[in-house]
């Protein structure tokens, strides 16, 4: 530690604020205006700063890194195209309300405004997509301001923070000290819900005949999945979970009715739309939960936690809005429900919807099935992986099929959904998480938006399964051509076109396997989870044109869901 | 329905952009939005004039306290207050007509700020509907150019209050 008082250069400042923060990995790429930076972090080594291909890569591995931990994921760019590579990140961080401090570089304070070579306006780009941003503009307030970035991407609903840094500022010089308490008047997350609230909303759920909990990824991040198990295995209450809130209970739990919405359970949309008291905990009523709002769990008496004010009443009026944390809030709610409900007539309603219309799938002859790949993997892992899904039909088949056991083990692009997610994310999970496997599952197209960090993987020898549902098509699209297009499969079809993805991994260096046949599996993955001394690829070609369902059409009530496709023989 | 916001903003690099940027992201709407220094240095107040239902209100009075720089957030339509605009309109005028011109002016207890040969500048405060009672007058003699200042609102009485500066 540098002692107080001291002048250091921006660059020095910047490296001890980011020792204060307790950073362990900063995600990045070097260029003009961070030169600096880069300087000073060749003599530092209480964090590891790891180089990405790509600066939207370094940004979904902070991501990564963040969903997975908890704690803030710190990325570093240079100006201008370093820094607009990150949008997409940002954006994602923000829809996913995951916890970033975003370092950019910048041009000098006196070339800003002159399109400057490699200048880009980054502070009004990312506005609208950041929890805040700063552009620095006295070294003197470098320090003060790191710390507010990290204390507001990391409290309340956590977000992305920007920190724009003008190279003038890391190369200039003043007496340093570690700031101490710092001001911003008009931040104060409200973290203890309004304890009448609570009382009215316990009250309401012990009497209620047929509750459900609806959990968001909010309870996650709050830390609060014992609370929640709390809450609903001594109330017998059924849980339904978002994309997001996936891990917060155990989903192979009799409790979990499994995810809800556009490709929910049978059980979970039934048990919305029946529901007396819906109970949303963390989550904030998204349009693919949702469906046509009318019709969303009409009877039912509806509470609200959350700690964002704006998330309540924005899609849904509710009963009982309650603004605080979900740790807090849950934990209040136990102590204060005097009596548990009657739910046992509710239960077996339940059960029998669950018997009526189980995910399923046919094991025929068409070919290898992603719903059977995943399900054997759930079952090899037990549940205990970490698994990073891009975006797209097996993103939905992950949620339907594995079973998690644990929080911060679903890692996925819910709001934003942004292809070109997993690869990099698993990147930035596989450097916290050691005692578990960790699998990115990608979707043909997605895995090649940031296909360039298999290198990365390599480079640092991270133990990630990389696994490639390939059906030769841009399968979610494809999809929605079939059903509600005309069939009219414009641009989707990458049978033609798409690598040979076993020659791409072995030449960025990694054992890769591919198999179309459902006996090869089991193998496969084995061979894969024991194999620990750097990534693997493993290819599976499925069936071209499954379907995920069940499925809930845009704007549709959960009573229009399609359960299974009508005429199952076609072909594209 | 119209509703005037009123915000104390901490008046930092960008944060009347941001508040901006808020309004056109989420769809709102900004019918006229004006800002200006306040009795407390380095915090600013900005008024704006919106309009949306209940629910979209609710949501526009919620987003801007999720801002980080803003302060205090009130919904003047809620309270009794006062509304006032500034209009400087100026009006052409040909020979003979510049005493009507005047007298509509004093009638709206405006002042004449610049004349010349052609036309004649008035300053008149009010309401905004009495600014547009005034336009609507002046409107035949021909209006060479407006500038309006937005609205700016007060509560009636007991003072807007914000909290004093707390550590986090």
């Amino acid at each position: 530690m540098k002692p107080a008082n001291t002048m250091l250069s921006g660059a020095e400042i910047f490296f001890e604020c980011l020792r204060e923060e307790k950073v362990e990995f900063i995600f990045g790429y070097p260029g003009g205006a961070t030169l600096k930076i880069y300087e000073k972090l060749h003599d530092i080594d209480f964090l590891q700063h790891i180089l990405s291909r790509h600066e939207q890569g370094a940004t979904h591995m902070a991501e990564g890194y963040a969903k997975a931990t908890g704690k803030v994921g710190v990325v570093l760019v240079t100006s201008g195209p370093g820094a607009t590579n990150t949008v997409t990140g940002i954006a994602d961080a923000y829809m996913d309300s995951v916890p970033l401090v975003v370092f950019t570089g910048q041009v000098p304070t006196a070339l800003i405004g002159n399109d400057a070579f490699q200048e880009a306006d980054i502070v009004g780009i990312t506005r609208p997509i950041t929890k805040h941003n700063f552009l620095v503009r006295d070294v003197r307030e470098l320090a003060a301001t790191i710390k507010k970035a990290f204390y507001i991407a990391s409290s309340g609903r956590p977000g992305p923070v920007v920190v724009d840094l003008p190279k003038d500022m890391l190369n200039s010089s003043c007496m340093y000290q570690p700031p101490e308490d710092f001001s911003i008047p008009g931040y104060k997350p409200n973290y203890s819900g309004h304890p009448n609230q609570i009382k009215k909303a316990a009250s309401i759920l012990a009497d209620a005949r047929r509750p459900l909990l609806y959990v968001g990824g909010g309870v996650i991040m709050s830390g609060a999945t014992a609370e929640l198990r709390e809450l609903a295995e001594k109330n017998n209450l059924p849980i339904t979970m978002t994309l997001q809130g996936l891990g917060a209970f155990p989903g192979q739990s009799e409790q979990s009715l499994g995810m809800l919405g556009m490709h929910g359970t049978y059980v979970a949309n039934q048990a919305v739309n029946n529901c007396d008291v819906l109970l949303a905990l963390g989550a904030r009523f998204d349009d693919r939960v949702t469906g046509k709002i009318s019709a969303f769990a009409p009877d039912a008496y509806k509470i609200h936690v959350d700690i964002d004010p704006t998330a309540i009443d924005k899609n849904i009026i509710v009963d009982i809005p309650i603004v605080g944390d979900a740790k807090r809030v849950i934990a209040e709610l136990s102590r204060a429900m005097h009596k548990t409900p009657r739910v046992n007539e509710w239960w077996q309603q339940l059960n029998g919807w669950r018997a009526e219309c189980p995910l399923s799938y046919d094991m025929d002859s068409s070919g290898l099935k992603t719903e059977y790949v995943l399900e054997t993997l759930s079952d090899l892992t037990r549940g205990e992986a970490v698994v990073v899904s891009d975006v797209g039909q097996h993103q939905m088949w992950v949620a339907q099929y594995y079973k998690f056991n644990h929080p911060r083990s679903h890692l996925s692009s819910g709001g934003l959904g942004t292809m070109g997610f997993s690869v990099p994310a698993a990147i930035g999970a596989a450097f916290a998480v050691k005692d578990r496997p960790v699998i990115s599952i990608n979707g043909d197209g997605g895995f090649q938006m940031n296909i360039q960090e298999l290198v990365t993987a390599r480079a640092y020898k991270l133990p990630i399964i990389f696994i490639i549902i390939n059906n030769s098509f841009l399968g979610m699209v494809r999809q929605w051509q079939e059903l509600f297009h005309d069939e009219k499969y414009s641009f989707t079809d990458l049978r033609d076109s798409n690598p040979d993805f076993v020659k791409v991994a072995r030449a960025f260096g990694l054992p890769a396997y591919t198999t179309d046949r459902a006996d090869e599996v089991e193998g496969l993955l084995k061979n894969a989870l024991n194999h620990r001394q750097g990534p693997v690829l493993l290819e599976f070609k499925v069936v071209k044109e499954d379907m995920v369902f069940p499925m809930v059409p845009t704007g549709a009530s959960i009573s229009d869901m399609i359960v299974k496709r009508l005429n199952p023989q076609r072909m594209v | 329905m119209k509703h005037i916001i009123s915000i104390h903003v901490a008046n930092t690099f960008g944060a009347f952009d941001r508040v901006a940027t808020m309004f056109s992201a989420k769809g709102f709407n900004i019918h006229s939005i004006s800002i200006g220094e306040t009795e407390i240095k380095d915090i600013s107040r900005m008024t704006i004039v919106t309009s949306g239902d209940g629910q979209i209100i609710d949501q526009i009075v919620k987003q801007l306290h999720r801002l980080i720089d803003t302060i205090k957030v009130v919904d003047l339509t809620e309270h009794d207050h006062l509304e006032r605009e500034l209009a400087l309109i100026a009006v052409n005028y040909k020979k003979g007509q510049l005493d009507e011109v005047k007298n509509i002016c004093d009638i709206f207890r405006g002042f004449v700020v610049d004349i010349n040969n052609k036309s004649v500048t008035l300053e008149i405060t009010g309401p905004p509907a009495k600014i547009s009672a005034a336009l609507n007058v002046l409107a035949p003699f021909g209006i060479k150019e407006i500038a309006r200042s937005g609205t700016i609102a007060i509560r009636r009485g007991e003072q807007v209050s914000y909290p004093k500066q707390e550590v986090a």
